[in-house]
């Protein structure tokens, strides 16, 4: 009892016609669905990229704003590079060495349920808004002190840790237990395996967890808004002050009315946008390479 | 070579004897096949004419491209990147392996049942029905869906539980279900890939009772790397082997093709004869 | 996860002569204290923004989180959140509609349709969308975006179908919620197409033959197979992606215009409870203005952590429902 009529061809499918159209269709939406997303991201960077390059020179990095200037005084953004170098800079090493040590006592030490336990609390400080982190560090540090320096870097290192936490305990995962079971075996201690045996495997595996988080910090405004904004043009090192950071300034020029600052903001935008991707995608690169290398041992 | 043989394997009396040559209707025309994936062949040059009604194995040592073969009857091929044909397959005098046909036209008269069972994560009675409405089968869901289970021997044991989900039988049932899912949209031919290579024995008798039962109406091509099985099933059965080419390339290559009981009892290839005979593969 | 059970039975067992070093002792006291610490943290963050925000809860009470008002005048000062709730709502929810059917699209595509060659690199594209910081998008909104939307596209909404309150009357500057919503829609998109992305391509390989074996279409068999299947992740990539949305305060407040606006027009001006405190961190005169700010921000904590919470149970429940997906011995 077979379907087929006895047709010309032995391949009469009824419906088939409606249901091929129907699937075409669906096809053409998921291209077109991909053809947007490329294409917004393509009018997005165009925009960056050809407003920021007008204003993009040297005096950006070198020299320092002067506001309500009415000469033509070459001025830039420099405090706020600096600033971000020292903030960002700060974030890191605040946030690196606890995300390590979370993700190898979670790893190397953990029974599972403390694990499953705290590895949800990491992925609950994920999800907590970045303005809210502001709020939170503004109650911590800034009520009573003033905003600064050390301020914004907490506040980005709390938002750094989730991120050094989850890629070191991937790459502790990738690190095959023989070599555990070696080293244990020949009577090592398990803090000198852990620290002279399974971390060096994994140096490359953190470093590019690490460069992905402050990629994704760099760009961060919302808490700094909150704890380390109320600053003067001066380009200043110190993070006991609050130090101009480069989101910052773009999101202060961008609601200036004037042009002249929206031009600046876009020449800054692109130089961040510029240093997220070069880090984003070598880190990535970088990422599979350690990946396939320890997997393969 | 007409001397038989001692085969390793027993070679049942056909309860149903194969009809005589002459009037055997083929539904397939393999001509000068070659399956190819990125550069490698992995069967070469295969000519064999399939025949309605019929129970068909396809046996030979692992490595030897039976199931690349059997997936080309139903363009399953085609979801492979890479992966290229030569030479044709002639489905009732139609070619299906053209370009210009439709992989889904040819998969709806030509079912497959899988090596590990696939059933879909739905329950039981929808596992069997959704095919059927999607293909546009609308009327008397609920009857054909017992008939198709029925068929496949698996009614009496899920009557009572046709909404739990499909994920709760057993290997055994769950391809079963695989098999009632892939006759509920009534194709013309079945094509079992070692269907129950992952079955314990008595599933596996059951899935050949179903075969034997239902070969009035669909045709069968099965894959089986167990002789017997193929030796309890089939009443033709093609042999193939590994041979090795020019540049050294292994291929896998039809040798011999004829009724079950010449295959096994007295092949005309010493290839075949070394097969059955255990004494190698 | 072998290892540490690996490690953790080597402790429980320990053959004679092995002695606890001290080393291992200070290392797990140390780690074991960061891990430890990152919980600490989570709860004083939950702690510190329910202390900043208590003058305001003591004054107002739940009453706060409905109330439309945000008089800061001196004198006169009442505050509520009901209109930054409403204009959270009306933005996330938005822009979780028009990006889920792009972020399936584009996910379907890359793992069915997409050529080989072309895979990879429009997959890295996507991920960049992702790291495009949110203040360069709102820049990007401000200055491009806006005018555009408003010279062409709201006029245009507006007389082809301004019978739908939607489209009321366009503002004047192209910052509106209309404009937050497209902002967030491109903000949301990259995560919550690549938890599909990741999703579709996990699904078993013979599930999929199984449909096309029948002779289905591959959309059939992406909407019978893939997407029951993946029915659980996607729910949680939602959330995950609405979570997103509602906390987005730079890109937003870029362009949102700002305001305390309850209404159906999306042309108008708005403020959700994250681009009201980002907008008004600096200008908060009094305790009790900065106290409801940071009350604001605890209704958004609070929303995140369902969010948040919701999305990972739904993970890892769909998680235990997969990894039963074969029946076992015949």
């Amino acid at each position: 009892m077979s379907a087929h009529g006895m047709g010309a061809s032995p391949l009469q499918v009824k419906n088939l016609g409606r249901r091929k159209a129907v699937n075409r269709f669906m096809e053409l939406l998921a291209w077109l669905a991909a053809a947007i997303a490329v294409a917004i991201l393509g009018v997005v960077i165009y925009s960056v990229a050809k407003r920021g390059a007008s204003e993009l020179n040297l005096n950006l990095l070198t020299k320092a704003p002067i506001p309500f200037s009415l000469t033509d005084a070459p001025q830039g953004l420099a405090n706020a590079f600096v600033g971000t170098l020292v903030v960002v800079g700060l974030a890191t090493l605040m946030a690196l060495p606890v995300g390590i040590l979370v993700a190898i006592y979670l790893n190397e030490f953990a029974p599972a349920s403390i694990r499953n336990g705290i590895t949800m609390v990491l992925d609950v400080l994920n999800g907590v808004p970045a303005i809210v982190i502001g709020i939170f560090v503004y109650g911590l540090l800034v009520v009573g002190h003033g905003q600064s320096g050390w301020a914004g870097a907490f506040a980005l290192a709390c938002l750094m840790l989730p991120l050094v936490s989850r890629s070191t305990m991937e790459i502790l995962a990738l690190v095959p237990n023989s070599l555990r079971e070696a080293s244990l075996g020949l009577g090592v201690p398990q803090w000198r395996t852990t620290l002279s045996i399974i971390l060096p495997q994994t140096i490359g595996g953190i470093l590019t967890g690490t460069v992905l988080a402050v990629a994704r910090v760099a760009g961060e405004t919302a808490p700094l808004l909150l704890v380390c904004s109320l600053v003067g043009p001066q380009i200043n090192w110190n993070p006991q002050h609050a130090l101009q950071t480069i989101p910052v300034a773009i999101f202060e020029l961008s609601e200036s009315p004037d042009p002249a600052d929206h031009a600046r903001a876009w020449a800054a935008a692109l130089v961040l946008l510029l240093f997220i991707l070069f880090t984003s995608l070598g880190a990535r690169w970088l990422a599979n390479r350690s990946r396939r290398k320890i997997a393969a041992r | 070579m007409s001397t038989t043989i001692e085969p390793t394997v027993r070679v049942e009396t056909r309860r149903t004897p194969m009809p005589p040559r002459e009037r055997l209707e083929s539904i397939f025309e393999v001509e000068g096949l070659d399956a190819i994936y990125g550069s490698k062949p992995a069967v070469k040059g295969v000519e064999m004419k399939v025949y309605k009604n019929l129970v068909t194995a396809i046996i030979g040592p692992s490595g030897c491209g039976k199931s690349t073969y059997i997936r080309c009857f139903n363009r399953m091929n085609d979801l492979i990147p890479g992966f290229r044909q030569e030479g044709t397959i002639r489905y009732h005098g139609q070619d299906i392996c053209g370009s210009n046909v439709d992989p889904v036209a040819v998969r709806r008269m030509i079912g497959m049942v899988f090596q590990r069972p696939n059933p879909f994560p739905k329950s039981i009675h929808d596992n069997v029905s959704w095919g059927m409405k999607v293909l546009g089968i609308k009327d008397d869901v609920n009857e054909r869906v017992e008939r198709a289970l029925t068929q496949a021997a698996l009614w009496d044991e899920v009557k009572d539980r046709l909404k739990a989900s499909a994920l709760s039988l057993s290997g055994g049932q769950q391809q079963r279900l695989c098999i009632a899912r892939a006759i509920a949209v009534e194709p013309d031919v079945v094509l079992m890939d070692e269907p129950a290579s992952a079955l314990d024995p008595i599933a596996t008798k059951a899935i050949e009772e179903l075969m034997h039962n239902l070969k009035d109406q669909y045709t069968f091509v099965i894959v089986t790397h167990n002789m017997q099985q193929a030796a309890r099933v089939a009443d033709m059965t093609a042999f193939f082997s590994i041979s090795q080419g020019g540049e050294g390339q292994r291929y896998g290559e039809l040798i011999e093709y004829d009724a079950t009981e010449k295959i096994f009892t007295a092949p005309s290839d010493s290839r075949t004869e070394d097969y059955v005979t255990g004494r190698f593969g | 996860m072998a290892s540490a059970e690996l490690t953790a039975d080597a402790r429980r067992r320990p053959f004679s002569g092995r002695r606890l070093r001290f080393g291992d002792v200070v290392l797990q006291v140390v780690a074991g204290a960061a891990a430890f610490g990152v919980t600490i943290l989570v709860l004083l963050i939950v702690w510190k923004v329910i202390e900043g925000a208590r003058p305001a809860i003591e004054k107002y009470g739940l009453s706060f989180i409905f109330r439309v008002a945000w008089n800061p005048v001196v004198g006169r000062e009442l505050y509520g959140a009901g209109s930054f709730l409403f204009g959270t709502a009306i933005t996330s929810i938005f822009a979780l509609i028009l990006a889920t059917p792009l972020a399936l699209g584009i996910a379907l595509f890359l793992t069915e349709l997409a050529p080989g060659a072309i895979r990879a690199p429009v997959t890295a594209l996507v991920e960049t969308l992702a790291a495009i910081p949110s203040v360069v998008i709102g820049l990007w909104g401000i200055l491009v975006l806006a005018p555009v939307l408003r010279s062409t596209i709201e006029p245009w909404l507006h007389t082809a179908f301004g019978f739908i309150p939607l489209f009321g009357a366009p503002g004047t500057t192209g910052a509106s919620i209309f404009t937050a919503i497209i902002v967030l829609t491109i903000m949301i998109l990259p995560i919550v197409s690549s938890i599909c992305r990741e999703l579709f391509l996990g699904i078993p390989h013979d599930l999929k033959e199984g449909a096309l074996a029948l002779g289905t279409t591959r959309w059939e068999m992406v909407r019978g197979v893939v997407f029951p299947y993946a029915r659980g992740g996607i729910a949680a990539a939602l959330i995950l992606g609405w979570g997103r949305a509602i906390g987005e305060a730079i890109a937003v407040t870029q362009v949102i215009g700002g305001g305390v606006y309850v209404g159906w027009n999306l042309f108008s001006g708005g403020d959700t409870l994250a681009s009201k405190i980002a907008a008004s961190y600096q200008g908060a005169s009094t305790n009790l203005q900065a106290a409801s700010l940071i009350y604001l921000g605890l209704i958004l904590l609070v929303f995140s952590l369902i969010a948040n919470i919701l999305a990972q149970w739904i993970v890892r429940r769909s998680a235990r429902k997969h990894g039963i997906t074969r029946g076992g011995h015949a």
